[in-house]
């Protein structure tokens, strides 16, 4: 199904999906966790995967993701979620299984275990937000924070002669062999909802082909870090972080349909 | 079946006929022998998983995710990585995975020196990651039990749901004896309540963390933990004595210093002094009790480790100050001769000391 045919025929208003556990989300209103955590329920209720998916909850504003999504789940220690991944599809080869982590927990903390988790081609989905901020520990630098960005710990803005660049690690594992399928989506509109939950859903349905690992960027925010209401923090991601780091699919598959 | 092996092939061999359903680990002398067997034997043999991870951090969190859907899952290492492997540790102490982590010690600090040695019973006995949390801790002595303890620490491991330390050394990984395997054990599938296989619809959801926020709750985890730990206290300490029964003095020793330690108590009797050797096996849970009892019959013991005096704080803990304990180490790889031990029981029985 194309992604212009999914945003047509999307009539439902509202429903919970079963695989979302019905209680209150610990998240700042407006932040993009819980708008990610929803997709990922959706699809699973939808590919019917509920009793065969693993998830990995990080370090991070989403470590409780396990008292959300209604899967089993294994939380990580901080940036090792996609080893403990790796320990769980090893021995379950024949199960679904994911990790949700932050781009402190990935890209900083966890950048030996991402690379080589991509590498090694394992055949788990990789589901990375970056809101460019350590939002759990108050909003303190990323490596993903953008040149001149103010945090807690680049109160002055992000200086790239000091502090170096902002990490583009989606770039950077889509190079490696062991990826099948890497993209960057954003949840902040409808349509990149939608988009994003399609990307979801390949990333589960190509863990059946056993061809590598899926690694799904979703560009988020985080008001609380950023210090601005959920209206106008929307408003600077698509400005600023989406200058940076575009959307798209950065690594499709040449055997099947994109 | 008995073979001539080395320690680190004997373990390998050992958990491949354990039906261990995975192994993560990473190169590091004097243990690399365990990865290279398992590489070229375990996979033909029964499927067991065996991944050279990029680093021991990351094999220990493998271990966490494999080892919450209730396989068994091993990693083994020498001491720096080793120090790695602590943050993981301490998560899988939390969430009570059962599994076995072997360190085949080496000399430190530091990067140190790849010659044997037992600087690492602090770190694997007190807790070497943060929290209050205890691992069960085995100490081999012979490469016989260099393979059955792999059994038994598998045993213990999920009897308790907690992570078990096999505790040896370089010299006992690389030496060659002769060594008697139990027969090949099915790999199985547990049927347990807890783990992470995904969600049938029979029950709610499982989740292995590590994380209570709220303090009455992160307190009320401790408790049972504790509670844990007296009842693996109470049922699970293990100790080997020799020549003990009618010694005026005794030598506490671990591992393959032990039986160093019992040639220099035959060399000790055959000068008339009377010698016996305690052996913990098990260092958590410590033989605090079993070597109290003999406080009464001797005039004092010699603690001899292969460091700077670790296990004697616990040997003196058990003696409550009732007999002196002096001590005879040795560091940074070298082994001490059963000569050099009499003669340093010797020194100290002529200074009044013992
Ligand atoms: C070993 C370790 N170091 C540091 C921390 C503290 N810590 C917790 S979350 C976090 C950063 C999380 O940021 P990110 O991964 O971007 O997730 P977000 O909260 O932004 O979703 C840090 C540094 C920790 N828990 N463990
Ligand atoms: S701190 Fe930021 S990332 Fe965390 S819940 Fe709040 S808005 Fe979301
Ligand atoms: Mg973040």
């Amino acid at each position: 199904m194309s992604v212009e045919s999914l945003e047509k025929i999307d009539t439902k208003v509202f429903e919970r999906p079963t695989t979302l556990i019905d209680t209150e989300m610990h998240y700042c209103p407006g932040c993009g966790h819980g708008v990610a955590h929803r997709l990922i329920a959706e699809v699973i209720d939808e590919l019917g995967i509920v009793e065969d998916t693993i998830g990995v909850a990080p370090v991070g504003c989403s470590v409780f993701a396990y008292n959300y999504i209604g899967v089993d789940f294994s939380q990580a220690a901080h940036g090792r979620a996609s080893a403990v991944a790796t320990g769980i599809k090893r021995v379950l080869p024949e199960k679904y299984v994911f990790s949700y982590q932050g781009d402190g927990d990935l890209a900083a903390i966890g950048t030996g275990e991402t690379i080589h988790t991509c590498n090694r081609g394992e055949n788990v989905l990789i589901i990375f937000i970056n809101n460019g901020i350590y939002g759990m520990t108050g909003g303190q630098m990323a490596p993903t924070t953008l040149p001149s960005m103010k945090s807690t710990t680049s109160p002055f803005g992000r200086d790239t002669k000091s502090m170096g660049f902002p990490l583009k690690i989606t770039e950077l594992v889509a190079q490696l062999p062991g990826t099948y399928y890497v993209t960057r989506q954003s949840v902040h509109k409808p349509l990149n909802v939608r988009r994003a939950k399609k990307a979801i859903q390949k990333g589960f349905e190509y863990q059946k082909l056993n061809k590598g690992t899926c690694f799904i960027e979703i560009v988020s925010n985080c008001n609380s870090g950023w210090k601005m209401s959920p209206v106008e923090s929307n408003k600077w991601m698509d400005e600023h972080m989406l200058a940076y780091y575009p959307l798209g699919d950065i690594k499709l598959p040449n055997d099947t349909e994109a | 079946m008995i073979k001539l092996m080395k320690g680190n092939e004997a373990l390998a061999e050992a958990a491949i006929r354990v039906g261990a359903d995975a192994y993560f680990g990473y190169p590091i002398t004097p243990q690399s022998e365990v990865l290279e067997y398992l590489a070229r034997e375990a996979e033909q043999k029964t499927g067991m998983v065996v991944l050279q991870a990029e680093s021991e951090v990351a094999a220990i969190n493998m271990v966490y995710g494999a080892a919450g859907t209730g396989k068994k899952v091993w990693t083994s290492s020498s001491s720096p990585g080793v120090s790695l492997m602590q943050e993981g540790i301490s998560y899988i102490a939390s969430a009570e995975l059962p599994c076995l982590i072997v360190n085949v010690q080496r000399g430190g600090p530091g990067l140190g020196t790849i010659q044997p040695a037992q600087s690492d019973y602090f770190q694997s006995v007190k807790g070497g990651g943060h929290g209050d949390y205890r691992m069960i801790v085995l100490a081999p002595a012979t490469v016989q039990e260099m393979s059955d303890f792999v059994k038994l620490s598998f045993e213990l491991a999920f009897k308790y749901r907690n992570p078990v330390m096999m505790l040896t050394d370089g010299a006992l990984g690389q030496m060659m004896e002769k060594v008697e395997f139990f027969e090949q054990q099915e790999r199985e599938t547990l049927d347990l309540d807890w783990t992470t296989v995904g969600k049938p619809p029979t029950r709610s959801h499982n989740f292995i963390t590590s994380l209570h926020i709220k303090p009455d709750k992160m307190e009320e985890v401790n408790i049972h933990l504790q509670k844990k730990y007296k009842l693996i206290e109470e049922n699970e300490i293990r100790y080997e004595e020799i020549m003990c029964e009618d010694a005026d003095y005794i030598i506490t020793a671990f591992g393959l210093v032990a039986r160093i330690c019992t040639k220099a108590a035959e060399l000790a009797r055959e000068k008339g002094i009377k010698v016996g050797v305690f052996r913990p096996i098990s260092l958590f849970p410590f033989p605090y009790e079993q070597i109290k009892s003999h406080t009464g019959k001797i005039k004092g013991i010699l603690d001899v480790e292969m460091n700077a005096g670790q296990m004697i704080e616990d040997v003196k803990l058990s003696v409550e100050g009732k007999v002196p304990v002096e001590f005879h180490g040795r560091m940074g790889g070298i082994v001490p001769t059963p000569d050099e031990i009499l003669e340093a029981l010797e020194k100290y029985i002529a200074g009044g000391k013992l």
